[in-house]
């Protein structure tokens, strides 16, 4: 018996070094590496090499030159371009994080009353697309049909104009609110994670809320705060739609904006566009590796010990009204003013400021226009396709290398991690000026089609989906799939029936929140759209192009409510998943 | 003297429902003792203890310490807990991770309301490490701390405000055993030389047994027994006092006649006839419990004689286990187990039979289930 046993273990392990077979395994992980070294390497590669030539044209071949950053680094723009960008980006960062931290802050650990609500509230905006964001303070804020400055002009009858969202620290503000409710999320989660006895200590020493504040809640969150700073600076770098539609009509360039003037102008300078796109890649490079140094050195401030007490929340005393008050005015400013501006506009045969004259001509005239172009079923199908596509594809890749990345010994694993991680260096606008530029020159038919976008697409969201499901495996111990090959299962099956459906919570987040911000993508886009592939961010962009701000109103709210309905429904799906899985 | 009377704590749960966290809990500590809430996790004893600081507000009910009313809801006084100058050491010490020993330990008097030079900080602080021998770390950072040594730090920082009075929550739970014998004896020994009034929360009985002056047993949110340590262990009240500070047998009794001067009492058994211990007001018929302590339980070989101050019984061994210092013993006496601790030197094998005596003084009559 025991001779027969060892017999069958000795022959198989002769079988492997014999008689390779290609194990389906290895096909999977080998087409996963693949992709991802692909879309994650080439972009950057041919957007370098792109940086060294001078246009091609029909006649002249392109040529090697180092013309494109002698024009990009040593033009006397160059100082002011760099000195505009960064201006505006800390400037985004630093009112993004100073409005975020002060809300986490109420919310997590004060007695200000409605907070649960105001916790559901303060998502809201991150459904808003940026430039439906921009148009709506456009509306409230320009200096001549903004709303707010008609308030104070009709109203209390002063004659200067108080608001005027064209200038720099217009940018900024709108930037700034855009990103405030992802600085909120960020600080939620550090405050979240402190343990509440560090303050109660500090308050049986005999130390005030203010002093608390400061002296410890702040300090403790000061780790997170930085990381956070890093992250909106990146982001606000890299923003788009506010540069675009606010800076350029003034003159007021920053990198983003100066990319999309070289290409869009004829003849495009691909050579310049590059170069800038290249010294853009090498900021936000910098910010996303000392973001990640600080998150790797945050052990030290690891505060979650001894046991979980319900945390004592701060009593303000009569200071949380001020503190309720905060929120509703900033809620007002961020989610219910540039709905409302929407609406308004897109119940107006042409735009005109709210009047009672005006609310006699309410009309649904836009949206029976928006719905009759034949661009408008296109786009919705477009757009339908491209986020459902990229977040299924992404969410089933990254599953694959985030188990390589957690569960296997293979050598060079966080390579693949890396690697994955990459296009979130990449700012929108310059990767799609990078695949623009690799498939122009290497035509494999996908260029002006709907492909180049989602490939686009799924390059620029493949870290997101990473994260989301690196979160998920490490929580599944090795031993369930362990148990599942000593029952017989082979590996293709233990990721199908076990891995996968183990995953299923964080693989629907991040599917959903894929999904989302496809939808909303626009700076990828704008590079890589032909007719017949536009998509609803397009759309949008288009209408605000030619002036049909009531179509574009139209479209803005009903994009809205849609994204508005699609969160609820994955909260709704989520809880019922949670529950069926707990 | 602090004095907590009727109070009440309560707070919502997670599903909209009221958890009575303290149920009309009073008790009183005169100055300079320590006083032990004890009781199993979710008895209310932390709730009672963060109550008592101020860190939870109490729904009725009436604290105050010296005279001075820190808390009252008939007369609606609520001292905020940072007004209050308690010192309070937390279950995970809630040691400020960005800040070097010296600066933890200095940050109540920086904070607080007196006025105090940087000189005589400096004083006050150093003494208070001196004290807790952590004076040689001064100026090294907090998180680089040993548990212990953490340990030894929450205490200095709640000392050196000078409190009114020393809460301490669970503090030597997250500590490994050997430590956690050694900071018991330095906690005591610190106590009784600063003679300051201290609230001690645990779940562990022979802490509380070691270290306080008085014990309130706590369950499901009530006081169910206060007394002396030797009190509680030997004299426990109900069965639940009796089961969860140390082991004991229990065994059903029926009340034969009661003794009118001694408070003893006869009792019929399934062990037979005993003489036990029973408080005034127990009368014939009653059903009861007795309880008998394992190491009250002598052991022989030989049989030994009915005598007054003993009860006796025979039984047979069903299993015994060896622990170096005494044995375990599982004695079957009709199918009743009794536990009892006998001496390494007893070497009766299993199945034979084997006598017992209890000293009548050390059986105890408790109610029964439901009169507790």
């Amino acid at each position: 018996m025991a001779e027969a046993v060892g017999r069958y273990y000795s022959q198989q392990d002769d079988e492997k070094p014999t008689g390779f077979r290609l194990d389906p395994k290895w096909i999977i992980i080998g087409v996963c590496v693949v992709t991802v070294a692909w879309l994650a390497l080439v972009p950057l590669v041919f957007l370098v090499w792109q940086s060294f030539l001078t246009p091609q044209t029909a006649s002249v071949a392109a040529q090697y030159t180092l013309e494109n950053y002698r024009t990009a680094y040593l033009s006397a723009e160059t100082a002011r371009l760099l000195f505009t960008s960064v201006r505006y980006a800390l400037g985004t960062a630093v009112f993004a994080l100073a409005l975020g931290t002060f809300l986490a802050w109420m919310n997590e650990r004060t007695n200000t009353p409605f907070k649960s609500l105001f916790f559901a509230l303060a998502l809201i905006p991150l459904v808003i697309p940026g430039i439906l964001f921009v148009v709506a303070w456009i509306m409230l804020a320009s200096p001549k049909i903004g709303l707010l400055n008609l308030i104070v002009h009709r109203w209390l009858g002063f004659d200067f104009v108080p608001f005027n969202v064209y200038s720099l620290s217009g940018m900024i503000w709108v930037d700034g609110l855009h990103y405030s409710p992802m600085a909120f999320l960020l600080l939620t989660a550090a405050f979240r994670s402190m343990d509440p006895s560090l303050e109660e200590s500090a308050m049986m020493s005999g130390a005030s809320v203010w002093q608390i504040a400061y002296r410890i809640t702040l300090r403790l969150a000061w780790p997170a705060m930085v990381a956070s700073f890093l992250i909106l600076f990146v982001r606000a770098i890299e923003s788009f739609e506010v540069p675009a539609l606010l800076g350029l009509p003034v003159g007021i360039e920053v990198y983003t904006s100066s990319i999309y003037l070289a290409i869009n102008q004829y003849p495009s300078k691909i050579g310049l566009a590059s170069s800038y796109a290249v010294t853009l890649l090498l900021i936000t490079s910098a910010g996303i590796y000392f973001q990640s140094i600080l998150s790797g050195h945050s052990n030290r401030y690891t505060t979650v010990t001894g046991k979980g007490f319900r945390p004592r929340q701060l009593d303000l005393g009569k200071w949380r009204y001020a503190t309720a008050a905060f929120f509703i005015v900033y809620f007002m400013l961020v989610v219910l003013l540039p709905f409302l501006v929407l609406l308004w506009s897109s119940l107006q045969k042409y735009y005109s400021v709210p009047t009672l004259a005006a609310l006699q001509h309410l009309t649904l005239d836009p949206y029976r226009h928006i719905m009759s172009y034949p661009a408008f079923l296109t786009s919705v199908k477009n757009s339908l396709f491209l986020s459902v596509g990229t977040a299924t594809l992404v969410m089933l890749v990254t599953s694959v290398i985030a188990w390589i990345v957690v569960k296997t010994k293979i050598p060079g694993r966080w390579m693949l991690d890396s690697l994955t991680s990459l296009p979130l260096v990449f700012p929108g606008l310059v990767l799609g000026l990078s695949i623009m530029v690799f498939y122009l020159n290497v035509p494999i038919g996908i260029y002006g089609t709907i492909w180049i976008m989602f490939i686009a697409y799924v390059t620029r969201f493949m870290p997101y989906g990473l994260r989301y499901n690196l979160t998920s495996m490490m929580q599944i111990h090795k031993e369930l799939e362990e148990s599942a090959a000593m029952s017989g299962a082979s590996w293709s099956l233990t990721f199908r029936r076990i891995i996968l459906p183990l995953l299923k919570p964080g693989l629907l987040a991040g599917w959903i929140y894929i999904m989302i911000v496809s939808i909303r993508e626009l700076s990828s886009s704008i590079l890589l759209y032909s007719p017949g592939s536009e998509v609803v961010s397009i759309m949008i962009w288009e209408l605000w192009q030619n002036g049909q701000y009531v179509e574009l109103s139209a479209l803005g709210v009903m994009l809205i409510t849609f994204l508005f309905f699609v969160v609820m429904l994955a909260q709704y799906v989520g809880k019922k998943f949670g529950v069926a899985d707990a | 003297m602090l004095r907590v009377q009727s109070l009440n704590t309560e707070y919502p749960n997670d599903k909209g429902g009221v958890v009575k966290a303290a149920q009309d809990v009073s008790f009183e500590v005169p100055e300079g003792k320590l006083f032990t809430l004890l009781g199993p996790s979710g008895c209310g004893k932390t709730t009672t203890l963060r109550s008592i600081a101020g860190l939870e507000k109490p729904t009725s009910g009436e604290i105050d310490l010296d005279g001075q009313v820190i808390y009252s809801s008939s007369k609606g006084v609520f001292v905020a807990p940072n007004k209050r100058n308690f010192g309070m050491v937390f279950q995970s010490y809630a040691i400020w991770p960005h800040m070097n020993v010296y600066q933890n330990t200095v940050f109540p008097l920086e904070v607080g309301k007196k006025k105090i030079s940087k000189t005589d900080m400096r004083d006050r602080v150093m003494r208070v490490l001196n004290a807790v021998a952590l004076d040689h770390l001064a100026d090294r950072e907090a998180t680089k701390l040993s548990g212990g040594q953490q340990q030894r730090l929450a205490l200095a920082r709640a000392l050196v405000m000078e409190p009114r009075l020393l809460l301490l929550d669970e503090p030597l739970s997250n500590l490994d055993a050997k430590l956690r014998e050694r900071m018991r004896f330095e906690l005591k020994r610190l106590q009784r030389e600063l003679k300051l009034t201290t609230i001690y929360v645990t779940h562990d009985q022979s802490e509380a047994l070691a270290l306080s002056h008085e014990i309130a047993v706590m369950n499901e949110g009530r006081v169910v027994q206060i007394g002396a340590p030797r009190d509680i262990y030997e004299r426990p009240k109900n069965k639940f006092v009796a089961d969860f500070v140390g082991t004991t047998n229990f065994i059903d009794a029926k009340v034969l006649d009661v003794d009118a001067g001694g408070g003893q009492c006869k009792v019929s058994t399934r062990i037979g006839d005993m003489t036990v211990a029973c408080e005034s007001g127990t009368s014939r018929n009653d059903m009861i419990l007795v309880s008998v302590r394992p190491e009250d339980v002598e052991l022989s070989d030989a049989p030994l004689s009915p005598d007054t101050e003993y009860n006796v019984c025979s039984g047979m061994v069903d299993a015994k286990v060896f622990l170096g210092e005494y044995l375990d013993f599982q004695v079957k006496v009709g199918d009743t187990m009794v536990l009892a601790k006998g001496h390494p030197s007893l070497r009766t094998p299993v199945g034979d039979p084997i006598h017992m005596r209890m000293k009548t003084d050390k059986c105890i009559a408790i109610p029964a289930d439901g009169r507790a």
